[in-house]
């Protein structure tokens, strides 16, 4: 049997409460599946389960408020016989050869648990929709009927399920304040940016990076896709100091208990700014590895999810190295507060067309200023400004 | 669609961009970006939700049509008027 515990999801978490259990007694959960919201001081933040089995009991009631390592729940891992009628023995333990599967069922679990049932009524008159828009909808419980389609000829697309879907999902969680309580949030971020200053000491560098190639090269991109699959610059900042961080592993890990663990993999936290004042950095993983597409997605729906309050354990936890940008109306050059227990954290400022020396002769090019607030007690300049040339480097190169 | 239509669609779109902005009370001339705070990420969703819901495409360098009110109306009645 193995035990769901509250997770720590902040370096500084003692406590969560649980608000919802998104599974019951008897579902089927695999690695990764999001099983419980919890609420912390940064929102409420959605729970994956990195055990795969079957829900036994539900231990912690909902509105419950328990410290952090507290079973929540026991999950029947697969490896364990099933009791049944004729059957007389304990569940077996993991680390133990299992029996013959008695009345183990082939791992035929259903791919989602969903809370709410998938009620799409039969009717008479089939709506128009497309195949993808339909397993969404009856994912969702969505009922095609009431949708207005913006497909060919009124028929429902993807897009407008998706939509209905983030539509409905907030007012789900009005009743527990939208999972966003901005003044807890700021308490939260006042507590890290405190500790960050007092602990890190922070060494600053700034470096002009002519961006003009990244602008052209987005341009004529952009011009063959559809908005859903455009891309923007952050991305491109994104996937360059995931990719520089791999040459420069100082600046990509947790300081903690006096010394630095490098990580191996590269989860970027991106910034993310909450309207009426909120700031989130949840991590895109393993941002080095993805095709820019996917960077860009992946940002397009993080972005989302934490404006609405939903973002995973797994990516408030896991950031390695963190990206901020303050976008085309902020300003030239943003130096950051390193986020404990991270060591690293790079900004990327307005692009501003400037004067630029070019083969002899002056022009005007697109430039960004970036810059790195680093940990001093893990690198120095000399290894700062390498990275940060880095970056810039491969900025010259989007296509790659 | 009419113009009505069209306000109405705009209005809704933004509505999910920025909540908690009174969209009505906004100047027909006015930097939509900013008079609704809002970024890159945000003004490519209200796209891809304009492209989806008036079946029309927007290339990205038709973006400054659509940052007023009033231009954005002009472009996507014009746009529709075109039949795609």
């Amino acid at each position: 049997m193995a035990d769901f515990r509250m997770p720590s999801l902040g370096s500084d978490m003692e406590a969560g409460t649980l608000v919802e259990w998104l599974v019951k007694p008897g579902d089927r959960v695999k690695h990764g599946d999001i099983v419980a919201v919890v609420e912390t001081q940064k929102g409420a933040i959605e729970v994956e389960t990195f055990q795969a089995g079957e829900v036994e009991q539900l231990v912690v009631d909902v509105n419950t408020k328990v410290p952090v390592g507290t079973v929540l729940a026991r999950i029947r891992t697969l490896e364990e016989a099933r009791p049944g009628a004729a059957e007389q023995a304990p569940p077996v333990a993991p680390a133990a050869p299992p029996p013959e599967p008695v009345s183990a069922p082939a791992p035929v679990a259903p791919p989602f648990v969903v809370a709410r049932p998938q009620a799409v009524p039969v009717g008479a008159a089939r709506v128009r929709a497309s195949p993808a828009a339909r397993r969404l909808a009856s994912q969702h419980g969505v009922d095609l009927a009431v949708l207005t389609g913006g497909g060919p000829e009124g028929a429902v697309t993807y897009a407008d399920v998706e939509r209905r879907v983030a539509e409905s999902r907030p007012a789900a969680e009005t009743r527990r304040a939208v999972g966003i309580d901005l003044d807890a949030m700021r308490i939260a971020i006042a507590a890290a940016m405190a500790r960050s200053k007092r602990e890190i000491p922070h060494y600053y560098l700034a470096h002009d990076v002519d961006v003009t190639g990244c602008e052209t090269w987005l341009a004529e991109q952009n011009v063959a896709r559809p908005p859903d699959s455009r891309l923007l610059l952050g991305a491109l900042a994104v996937k360059a100091t995931a990719v520089a961080a791999r040459r420069f592993p100082a600046f990509n890990g947790f300081y903690r208990d006096g010394r630095f663990e490098p990580s191996s993999r590269i989860h970027v936290g991106l910034a993310i700014a909450i309207r009426g004042g909120g700031l989130a950095a949840p991590a895109l993983h393993d941002a080095d590895q993805l095709p820019l597409d996917e960077v860009m997605g992946r940002m397009r729906d993080l972005v989302q999810r934490t404006r609405l309050g939903r973002i995973r354990s797994s990516e408030i936890a896991d950031p390695t190295i963190t990206v901020s940008s303050l976008g085309e109306r902020g300003v030239e050059a943003l130096y950051g507060v390193i986020y404990p227990p991270q060591v690293a954290i790079v900004g990327f400022g307005k692009v501003v067309p400037r004067p630029w020396v070019i083969d002899g002769a002056i022009g005007a090019r697109s430039v960004m200023t970036i810059t790195l607030a680093a940990d001093h007690r893990v690198s120095d300049g000399h290894g700062g400004a390498l990275f940060l040339s880095e970056i810039g480097k491969l900025l010259q190169q989007p296509e790659r | 669609m009419n113009d009505a239509e069209i306000r109405k669609v705009l209005i809704e779109e933004l509505g999910k961009i920025a909540p908690e902005v009174d969209l009505a009370s906004i100047d027909a001339g006015a930097d939509l970006r900013e008079a609704l705070d809002i970024d890159s990420i945000d003004f490519l969703n209200f796209v891809t939700a304009l492209t989806h819901r008036l079946g029309i495409a927007i290339p990205e360098i038709d973006y400054p049509k659509l940052v007023t009110l009033s231009r954005a109306r002009a472009y996507l009645a014009a746009k529709l008027e075109a039949g795609r």
